[in-house]
């Protein structure tokens, strides 16, 4: 059997959500390079003792090799970074936007558009996948099960790409989760905070039924 | 390696966020009382006799304790052992002198037992009420948490950053014999724990859901963290919310139905999901956040989580808007003296 290899992946923040993702990823056999802003040294001592494999890096050279890349970093952080870097790249949205905890940013204020589409517009030439968003980051190691597992969590996955979105469903499911996949990244507008899926633990049946009724609702 | 053996001793607290409690007809009581309630807890604490009472800085029309100090201060005033402090104490949206002030200040009414817990702000209702933006909160604790630590140290304060007014060679007083026992409340980012270690500060981890184990890791992150910047062994501490009452039946018909309810309230502003009966059950669980039961119950998952995580110091934080308050007061009194002693029987 030919195996295909498979994608490194880059983390952009090691907070909650960044190194409970990078220790699931690891877990399953991915290569993980994690990076915050500016010197990797500084990350050095959290990446060995709270994500061991994690290789910190700068983060241009982290994405530069990765064929995913994972935006673990608070929603506000998001109009300061570097876009040109992740031109190409399958980008995953894990954020947010939740104005009364994060507070108001213009830039996601938007009546027309979820803010996985302005992650997308703002990254025009890179491919978004909205997931991950609607686990709690303490969730993210504990609900894991193997493929098969009658208690086993599913997430949802939404892309206006394809084969982007096959890519990171992939991903997820080695980590320990089936996946639901949504339409177009628009349909991701289910994950969202006050949404049916928002921190519920569902099996794929479940989640594909709650988030069904969702989209007939507002067709 | 750090070959410092740890050797804090076993301390065990109360943390509450003054909720206001329900008369006999469920209906709540009035902010006044509810304040006055809350120093007949302190004195409650202390001769069920627990090590620590802290209050937490909430602003809401079912937590209204915006002004922490002053409570705990009428609390020294009636008590002679018991510490006491913030849990926490919203540095983020605060000034650090004016926190040094009030804190110091209560340290002098108590004779040194004052104690702070700093956290960056869970609680986000003080942001828009003091004119901080949220999507600051990072920037605002990481520089206020530096001007504090240099306040703590004593002496004149030579200080200067974006969040505030300089500071050039500042007498900041009332003074202190010694820095005033400081934590940072961490709810999960390895970057609060390297902090904390940083400035030699105390950690308190605060696990409000899910496994305390798996701030195991942390906890080594902590170790190492201060072994890296050449500080002493600090303390390790972990608040969780619960409730105890005579049986676990009754503890957990005391508390479920108001947990229920508020935890569905904030999650409509803060994009909680709405607990169910099979995430309580979760929660009172081994792999959970909630210790709410019997004494026995209750003693049992808290000596078996201070031993993973290595922690010398448990706060219990109790109460939830809507539950009476001879129920919390009875919840004190076995705490102090059925649950604490158990737990140092089972670490024993």
């Amino acid at each position: 059997m030919i195996a295909t290899p498979r994608p490194r992946v880059a983390i952009l923040g090691v907070g909650h959500v960044g190194s409970a993702l990078a220790r699931i990823l690891l877990d399953a056999g991915y290569e993980v390079d994690v990076a915050a802003s500016g010197d990797p040294q500084r990350i050095q001592l959290i990446a060995s003792v709270v994500m061991p494999g994690a290789r910190p890096r700068w983060a241009e050279e982290a994405v530069a090799d990765a064929d995913v890349v994972i935006l673990a970093i608070p929603l506000h952080r998001f109009a300061g970074l570097d876009r040109s870097m992740l031109g190409g790249k399958i980008v995953v949205d894990s954020m947010n936007y939740w104005a009364p905890t994060d507070g108001v940013q213009p830039l996601f204020e938007d009546d027309e558009l979820t803010s996985s589409e302005i992650v997308q517009r703002e990254l025009a030439a890179a491919r978004v996948v909205k997931t991950f968003n609607h686990i709690g980051y303490h969730e993210m190691e504990e609900d894991r099960r193997p493929a098969g597992d009658p208690d086993r969590r599913a997430l949802g996955v939404a892309s206006d790409d394809p084969d982007a979105a096959a890519v990171v469903a992939s991903l997820i499911e080695d980590a320990g989760y089936d996946t639901v996949l949504a339409e177009s990244l628009r349909d991701g507008v289910v994950f969202e905070p006050g949404g049916p899926v928002f921190g519920a633990r569902l099996d794929a049946a479940a989640f594909r039924a709650a988030v069904a009724g969702e989209l007939e609702t507002a067709a | 390696m750090n070959t410092e053996t740890p050797n804090f001793p076993l301390a065990f607290g109360l943390n509450t966020f003054g909720d206001v409690t329900a008369d006999g007809e469920g209906r709540p009581i009035s902010h006044a009382q509810t304040i006055r309630d809350l120093v007949g807890h302190g004195v409650a604490a202390e001769q069920a006799g627990l090590d620590f009472f802290g209050i937490g800085e909430h602003h809401t029309d079912d937590m209204p304790l915006s002004a922490a100090d002053v409570v705990l201060s009428a609390i020294a005033a009636r008590t002679e052992r018991i510490h006491l402090g913030s849990a926490v104490t919203v540095l983020s949206s605060d000034d650090p002198v004016r926190v040094f002030q009030r804190y110091s200040t209560l340290n002098a009414v108590s004779d040194g037992r004052a104690e702070i817990i700093l956290g960056r702000g869970s609680s986000i209702d003080s942001f828009p009420l003091f004119g901080y933006d949220l999507s600051d909160y990072e920037d605002l604790f990481e520089e206020k948490t530096n001007l504090f630590a240099h306040l703590r140290e004593g002496g004149p304060v030579t200080w200067e950053g974006r969040t505030r007014a300089a500071l050039r060679d500042q007498d900041v007083v009332p003074h202190l014999d010694a820095p005033l026992p400081t934590w940072i409340g961490v709810g999960g980012s390895p970057e609060s724990v390297i902090r904390t270690a940083q400035y030699g500060f105390d950690l308190m981890f605060a696990v409000i859901g899910g496994p305390a184990a798996r701030f195991a890791p942390y906890a080594e992150l902590f170790h190492k963290a201060l072994e890296q910047f050449g500080r002493h062994l600090r303390r390790i501490g972990l608040h969780s919310p619960g409730h105890v009452a005579a049986t676990d039946e009754q503890a957990r018909a005391e508390f479920w139905p108001h947990y229920r309810d508020m935890i569905t309230k904030v999650s409509a502003t803060r994009g909680f999901a709405i607990p169910t009966e099979a995430s309580f059950q979760r929660e009172l669980g081994p792999d959970g956040s909630l210790y709410v039961g019997s004494p026995e119950t209750v003693a049992t998952k808290i000596a078996a989580n201070l031993r993973i995580l290595g922690a010398d110091r448990f706060d219990l934080k109790y109460g939830i808007p809507g539950m009476t308050d001879e129920s919390l007061l009875t919840a004190i009194r076995l705490y102090g003296e059925e649950v604490v002693p158990r737990v140092r029987e089972l670490l024993a």
